[in-house]
């Protein structure tokens, strides 16, 4: 039988502000468990929350970039339950009225462009960490994430398998990056999902029963974990059992999900708007403010580098991944290089590296400037693609150099002397008299082999072309 | 120095008849003296007290003092205050010493005001007759076998008594108002907004407003001087304009409107209590008012829409004594459930363990719509129909409780009769506006008093129109014997 995947997803997006959602309490990750945690954050008798204005800017961000509404009165609710690192014994956050409404995120899809709705977005704070394992037999409650802004982004489940979801959540990933609501940092959970998964019979227009897989913080793991709970469901359905709502969690360990026992699950979160906050009103001046310092989205700035600069549809999206390599880019692009070969560069020579070192664009040790340099070299043909493959690893390890220095240094200038070309052909020509003839009896290949040897003779510095050039017109004459 | 005004205090001091030292130890000896009988502070720390007025005539001597520049008052135990014990009337924060001072109490302190001592209530102000507080139960001091109203029974008591010339309260549904009334002096409580929250023990957030509490109409308006004022810590306090509620004091009242709701007049209302108000109402038309008969027909429903409402927030506000970080945890347990389960039990009395279950249940699913919602639209009913009256009068006015003082114990086993204390009161925490209760007369020795409802921020009329009816009266300084 065939079946479809229906995926939804929500993210957890860590608000990129200095204060938390409702004190000014700072929010910068990795210090002394509860140096961070304000009378507010701990929740001292008689504290008031005071909304923090930062958060809400951001939040009016990713409406505008995902083309949402925004609504101009929303509403702060208690979600209300138990659990030590919740020190209010409620979590403030948006039930009924969010302040983001009825987005849309375009992804692409083996070439196809396909949109995701984005159902709601809302502004919550996040709950402190429980620390197990600090003192024997007890557990440590560390308040310091406790109230630290976070923006939860709902999408309807218009994914229809894991490699759409994984996509979507690259993408959104990028985009909260790209538009500086948010640091990215997976690792410090700063972007998380919980990924929404049921599958139903091909064709069938009812969904099916949707388990929840809570907390997901890589990619990787995003992907695995539904492929495994996409297999788990089918595996049921098809031996005629049934599905029940639950929430799961997967262990990165055994690749596999488990349903959370029901009692970590049965809630009435008994909601009701938190009477200590006003209703948010968002204006339209609020929103015009906001739009002028907005950065132009990396949809629009990829469709200017397809249309102005002539790349690939790839190439583009891969250039607008994220701002920093979009900036890079730019910032050779300054120095008058080709688009094209510049583009081959970044998303080749230098991904491979950084890759490699597992480091982001901006830790590059090549500055777009030096990049630009050795880039000209090769249009103004003073070296070749491959030799200047060679000055960029020695570059990466001597970052400073200057350039054409380093190219003499290592002697890779390239020969485009004719004279000297014309030396080096007639020599191999005298020493390969054999090819010569079968080319000359139309044996083509002997032709590239001629090249090569030519090459090999000036240790690879001669011009190609015009090594081409010069051995044709003296074999056809 | 004895039942003297806010005024004349300042003036003794300010004119060195005494220092503040002095009026400090004076109080401080009449606590010392009536508290045993009358249980109206829970926390006395003369040495704080007796630092504050040192400071305090410092600032006379050198000519920056306020009115309220060495005057102690009696602050109700709901306001956080930096170094106290804030125990809010609970074993749950019996051991919890505030680290931080509300906005209230910082805003006393700015003026040099002498906190006098943290007075007794009903637990989490959940109460009308201070019987519910883990401290015990509040005296009333013109006859101690009778109860002086609550939530904040500990102030009332200590201003009836005179163990402090000003005192704070907060009103949640009646609590300045009723026990003003049940122990003789003036009380009121402002338009929602006007004075922080922040600091102030929550119980219900959309209806707690904290107030001055005091024998007469201009000393409250002294302390509301203080204590009004825009807090950008309190996102629900409102940036209204600063007032000065002593400048229309002496304001002539002649062509004032007082609206008469023939509701609070009906079935209900002790017979000699609609008398006293009555002939308050009479004197009021004798200094040239006029009486325009209003109705509010949706009083009824205060009492029924109010205990969702109240009970609905405070389930949710005092989630957060759970054990964990500070206040009362159980002694022992076996795991977190249990700590919870054992804290809660052993840490909250009776009424405000009655209080969480009610607002539990009206917010669980399946019950928010037909409990907290509808209560939210009659809410907003209510608020209509004063909106609707205001429009045929200036203020409006009828009695502050049913009854006079009752006994001790009388209604402690019965929440309903109890509930129904504060009929008259709880409107206008729904609609936000302002109340006020001024002694209006005497039914065997025991208090009556009439309320004052204003329109929003009208505290300043409502005070020239107390201060009006106290300038024909005496009731508001007599004083119960034996406290003398």
């Amino acid at each position: 039988m065939d079946w479809d995947i229906v995926i939804g997803i929500e993210t957890h997006v860590q608000l990129r502000t200095n204060s938390k959602q409702f004190s000014g309490a700072s929010t910068a990750y990795g210090s002394e468990p509860n140096s961070q945690a304000c009378l507010v954050s701990l929740a001292y008798p008689g504290v008031l929350p005071v909304l923090n204005k930062e958060a809400v800017n951001c939040a009016i961000r990713f409406g505008l970039a995902t083309d949402a509404e925004i609504a101009s009165r929303s509403i702060f609710a208690r979600k209300n339950y138990f659990y030590p690192d919740l020190p209010k014994g409620y979590q403030i956050s948006q039930f009924e009225l969010p302040i983001v409404n009825h987005g849309k995120l375009s992804i692409s899809i083996n070439g196809k462009e396909k949109e995701v709705r984005i159902l709601r977005a809302h502004l919550e704070e996040d709950a402190g960490k429980s620390l197990h394992g600090i003192v024997q037999g007890k557990t440590g409650i560390d308040l310091n994430r406790a109230g630290t802004p976070l923006l939860e982004i709902v999408t309807e489940p218009d994914m229809s398998s894991a490699d759409e979801a994984v996509t979507y959540a690259k993408k959104l990933h990028e985009l909260v990056q790209w538009i500086g609501i948010c640091d990215g940092n997976m690792q410090e959970g700063s972007f998380r999902c919980d990924v929404n998964v049921s599958v139903k019979k091909k064709g069938d227009t009812k969904l099916g029963t949707r388990r929840e897989i809570k907390n997901l913080n890589s990619f990787r793991f995003i992907k695995q974990a539904i492929d495994y709970e996409v297999n788990w469901q089918i595996e049921r359905l098809e031996d005629g059992e049934k599905i029940d709502q639950a929430t799961i969690l997967f262990n990165p360990e055994t690749g596999e999900t488990r349903a959370m026992r029901s009692k970590e699950e049965a809630n009435d979160y008994r909601y009701f708007p938190d009477p200590d906050l006003l209703p948010l009103e968002v204006t339209a001046n609020m929103i015009d403010k906001i739009k002028l310092s907005m950065p132009e989205l990396p949809a629009s700035v990829a469709e200017r580098f397809e249309k102005n600069l002539g790349l690939s549809s790839y190439d583009a999206s891969e250039l607008t991944a994220n701002r920093e390599v979009t900036n890079y880019f730019n910032n050779v692009l300054q120095f008058e290089c080709s688009p094209k070969i510049t583009a081959n560069w970044i998303l080749g020579v230098i991904f491979s590296q950084l890759k490699e070192k597992d480091i982001s664009i901006s830790l590059c040790p090549i500055s777009p400037a030096q990049l630009a340099k050795l880039i000209q070299r090769i249009e103004d043909q003073t070296i070749s693609n491959n030799a200047a493959k060679k000055v960029f690893d020695a570059l990466w390890q001597k970052p400073n150099t200057e350039i054409d220095l380093l190219i003499d240094e290592l002697g890779l200038r390239q020969i485009s002397d004719s004279g000297a070309i014309d030396q080096l052909v007639e020599e191999v020509i005298n020493a390969n008299i054999n090819m010569v003839n079968e080319f000359k009896s139309g044996k083509e290949k002997a032709f590239n082999a001629l090249i090569g040897q030519v090459m090999k003779a000036s240790k690879g510095k001669a011009n190609p072309a015009q090594v081409s050039e010069i051995l044709k017109k003296k074999l056809t004459i | 120095m004895i039942n003297l005004s806010l005024k004349s205090l300042n003036q003794g001091l300010v004119k060195k008849k005494f220092s503040s030292l002095e009026l400090t130890q004076f109080f401080l000896n009449r606590v010392e003296k009536h508290n045993s009988d009358i249980n109206a502070f829970i926390s006395i720390d003369a040495e704080k007290s007796l630092t504050q007025a040192k400071h305090a005539d410092a600032l006379i001597q050198s000519g920056q003092n306020s009115l309220l520049t060495g005057i102690p008052v009696a602050q109700k135990d709901i306001f956080c205050s930096a170094g106290w014990r804030t125990t809010c009337g609970s074993l749950m924060l019996d051991n919890f010493i505030s680290p931080y001072d509300a906005t209230v109490i910082q805003k006393f302190n700015e003026v040099g005001a002498v906190n006098l001592g943290k007075t007794n209530m009903d637990e989490f102000a959940m109460g009308s007759s201070n019987e519910t507080s883990y401290y015990g139960s509040v005296k009333n001091p013109w006859d101690l076998s009778l109860v002086p109203g609550g939530s904040s029974g500990g102030s009332a008591a200590a201003i009836a008594a005179r163990l402090a010339p000003a005192a704070t309260g907060t009103d949640t549904g009646g609590s300045i108002r009723q026990p003003a009334s049940l122990c003789g002096f003036t009380g009121l409580k402002p338009t929602y907004g006007l004075v922080s929250r922040f600091g102030m023990i929550a119980f219900a957030s959309s209806l707690d407003q904290a107030g001055p509490m005091a024998p007469s109409a201009e000393d409250c308006a002294v302390l509301l001087n203080v204590m009004a004022g825009y807090d950008e810590k309190d996102s629900t306090s409102i940036n209204h304009e600063k007032e000065d509620y002593l400048a229309n004091l002496d304001e002539p009242i002649k062509g004032l409107r007082i609206g008469v709701p023939k509701e609070f007049f009906e079935k209900g209302l002790d017979g000699s209590v609609q008398k006293v108000i009555e002939a308050a109402l009479m004197s009021y038309k004798k200094m040239g008012a006029e009486l325009v008969d209003i109705s509010l027909p949706n009083t009824h429903l205060a009492i029924p829409v109010y205990y969702v409402i109240a009970p609905a927030e405070a389930s949710s506000n005092l989630s957060r004594y759970d054990g964990v970080r500070y206040g009362y945890r159980a002694k022992e347990y076996n795991d977190l459930m249990d700590m919870y389960f054992k804290t809660r039990q052993e840490g909250f009395g009776e009424e405000v363990k009655r209080r969480i279950l009610i607002g539990t249940y009206v917010l669980s699913a399946g019950y928010y719509d037909a409990y907290y919602l509808k209560a939210q639209k009659i809410r907003k009913l209510i608020s209509d129909d004063f909106k609707k009256a205001f429009e045929k009068c200036d203020v409006i006015m009828g009695p502050s409780a049913p009854s006079v003082a009752f006994k001790a114990n009388e209604k402690k086993s019965d929440p309903l009769a109890m509930y129904l204390q504060d009929i008259y009161t709880i409107s206008t925490n729904l609609a936000g506006l302002p109340g006020m209760s001024i002694p209006a007369g005497m039914i065997d020795n025991l208090p009556v008093g009439l309320q004052l409802i204003g329109n929003y921020f009208k505290e300043s009329q409502m005070l020239n129109i107390a201060h009006a009816f106290q300038k024909e009266t005496d009731w508001h300084t007599r004083m119960p014997d034996g406290v003398s």
